[in-house]
């Protein structure tokens, strides 16, 4: 059974749901209620401090068969999904699933957790290394649910997914649960997806390695969602958690691709004053907000908002005025970070306010412009930003495919080939964003404009843009690197992925 | 064009391929691959490699070659190097073989 973007979906799939088949970006309708967490009470002379993260499994009552959850706002600098898994390993708890916002390298000790039957499920945004490899291989009977940032807001809104406890490391925290992203041992700025999981899980328990006096306000998770706090040495990694400044390239192609890019969005219809817009942290994608600053300045335009995953330019750019608001799901530097509790207009927001498709309007929806990068795009402008070339898991969906739906203008920046890797395709190997909501392909050999979008043609065509089709773009691809061998797979299913409405893209298969 | 030492051609950088070319104690040429695009232009890969020491009349070797995607351009410029320098001919080009 095909879905709408030619993918074949299973009828059934062992462990998952049933299954709805993607047809379009905004079809499926949201039926019901929110889920929500049962109601509790906490007497007054109640302590929630505890000694260690096995006394807070043992009081949350954690069993067999139960999801848990974490956030990924320590990246691969992480040291808290290891421990609270290691523990409940040590406890003899099997057959959990895991529901973590995403994975990274560090994570890879969950393989022998795996192997052991203690994590039997997997729902996250992205995995890494050898963890990857391994589920690709065939790793775990149940396939891995992937889901958006904005689609896993969603679906635990929605009840699809069900936390039993949020395990949430929190850089500071007072004894009474009221935790912030900045502590004297380690920051990573906005808590953003770990706030949802605050508010749906049925239990919650805050791990900090700063624990301060109380109150601890204004607070990300504030003490009505926490049930207990539990002291640890260390939450991970401080240099892996968020690097100093996100740096500009200085790739000559990485900076070509950037200012053709920037030249596509300040000849479109959405470069005015006021203008909002979202880049990914890649190197071109950074590196447009420099040329866009120039031409900002040129015009005196300010960006009413900036979204997304911030940087150390876009709070360059609020500091100068160029921007009025940041809008903050997640930090990606250490700049970034700082600027969080420093700039009054710089603010934290959840994942389900940043992008979730099913309720009463995400910041997304608001965005004029967003600039993401891609592994691969094919003829039809589907992007993969999750299996590498060779059919492996390697990447994470994030954001991309709801900003690529939301936003008025969607703008793929990508070098045509990376080393012998076509960037543009016939097919990609598996779709994370479907190709009717991306606008423009940018690559250092040309600018694609997808056919749906003639208004965008028609305003950025004879400005001295190497404006070429999309089949001309695979083509001198192929011409570079030759024709790359289709990846060979088995019939099982590894991995799922979601669309953000909760429909299914694709399928990834286990690799032969 | 006859091996008479081991040659070798290439780093190990990305978009880059490292050939070591050495005598066959038996008949034939024989190619060892690791690449990191094995998947998708491991044949490809033997191919070029094969068709480029046919082309300078180079038998009997055993090559080991160490690819970070190369493209085949860059491939044959290696192959072509070690043989020379294997064959201690790289002072004395025959650009007829080209």
């Amino acid at each position: 059974m095909k879905n709408s973007i030619g993918r074949e979906i299973p009828e059934n799939i062992l462990g998952y749901r049933e299954v709805h088949k993607y047809s379009s970006p905004f079809d499926k309708k949201p039926l019901g209620r929110r889920a929500s967490p049962p109601l509790k009470q906490v007497k007054p002379d109640d302590s929630k401090l505890l000694s260690n993260i096995e006394e807070a499994i043992k009081k949350v009552g954690l069993k067999d068969g139960m999801t848990i959850s974490f956030h990924h706002h320590f990246r691969s600098g992480d040291y808290i999904l290891n421990m609270v898994i290691d523990t409940i390993g040590r406890m003899g708890i099997k057959n959990i699933t895991i529901a973590p916002s995403s994975l990274s390298n560090i994570h890879e000790p969950l393989i022998k957790h795996i192997e052991n039957g203690v994590i039997t499920g997997i729902h996250t945004s992205g995995v890494r290394g050898e963890l990857a490899n391994e589920i690709s291989k065939g790793l775990m009977e149940k396939p891995i649910v992937i889901r958006s940032h904005g689609g896993r807001a969603r679906a635990i809104e929605a009840g699809e997914i069900k936390i039993d406890v949020a395990f949430l490391g929190v850089p500071s925290c007072d004894e009474y649960g009221n935790a912030k992203g900045k502590g004297q041992k380690s920051m990573c700025g906005s808590l953003g997806y770990a706030i949802v999981d605050a508010k749906y899980a049925d239990a919650v328990v805050a791990i900090t390695d700063d624990l301060v006096p109380y109150p601890n306000i204004p607070a990300s998770i504030d003490q009505t969602s926490v049930d207990y706090v539990v002291e640890v040495d260390c939450l991970g990694d401080s240099n892996r958690i968020a690097s100093g400044a996100t740096r500009f390239t200085k790739n000559p192609k990485e900076l070509l691709i950037a200012e053709y890019a920037s030249r596509v969005i300040i000849n479109s219809q959405y470069f005015k004053n006021g203008f909002s817009f979202q880049t990914g942290s890649g190197g071109s994608s950074l590196a447009v907000t420099r040329f866009l600053k120039k031409e900002m300045n040129l015009r005196n335009y300010r960006a009413r908002f900036a979204l997304g995953g911030i940087t150390k330019p876009m709070v360059e750019m609020y500091e100068e005025g160029l921007i009025e608001n940041l809008i903050d799901v997640q930090s990606f530097d250490l700049v970034a970070a700082e600027s969080i509790s420093k700039n009054s207009n710089h603010y934290e927001i959840d994942a389900s306010q940043y992008a979730n498709p099913h309720n009463r309007g995400c910041f997304a929806n608001q965005l004029d412009v967003v600039v993401l990068s891609a592994l691969e795009i094919d003829k039809d402008f589907n992007v993969n930003v999750i299996t590498g070339s060779d059919g492996m898991i390697r990447g994470a969906s994030g954001g991309h495919s709801d900003t690529a739906a939301s936003a008025k203008l969607s703008i793929i920046v990508a070098p045509l080939v990376r080393g012998r890797i076509p960037t543009v395709v016939d097919r990609v190997n598996t779709v994370i964003t479907p190709g009717e909501t991306i606008d423009v392909l940018v690559t250092d050999r040309g600018i694609a404009v997808n056919p749906r979008r003639k208004d965008i043609l028609e305003s950025i065509k004879d400005k001295g843009l190497p404006i070429v089709s999309i089949e001309t773009l695979k083509e001198s691809a192929e011409k570079i690197v030759g024709k790359p061998k289709s990846i060979e797979y088995e019939d099982r299913t590894v991995a799922v992925v979601e669309y953000r409405d909760g429909s299914i893209e694709d399928v990834i298969k286990q690799i032969k | 064009m006859k091996i008479v030492k081991t040659g070798m051609a290439g780093t190990m950088e990305s978009s880059d391929i490292n050939i070591t070319i050495e005598k066959n104690q038996e008949s034939g040429i024989k190619i060892y691959l690791t690449s990191s695009v094995e998947k998708q232009f491991g044949d490809q890969i033997r191919k070029v490699i094969l068709e480029t020491l046919e082309q300078m009349k180079v038998n009997d070797v055993v090559v080991r070659a160490v690819d970070r995607g190369a493209l085949d351009c860059t491939i044959r410029a290696r192959v072509q190097s070690a043989a020379m320098r294997g064959a201690m001919s790289e002072n004395q080009i025959d650009w007829g073989l080209f």
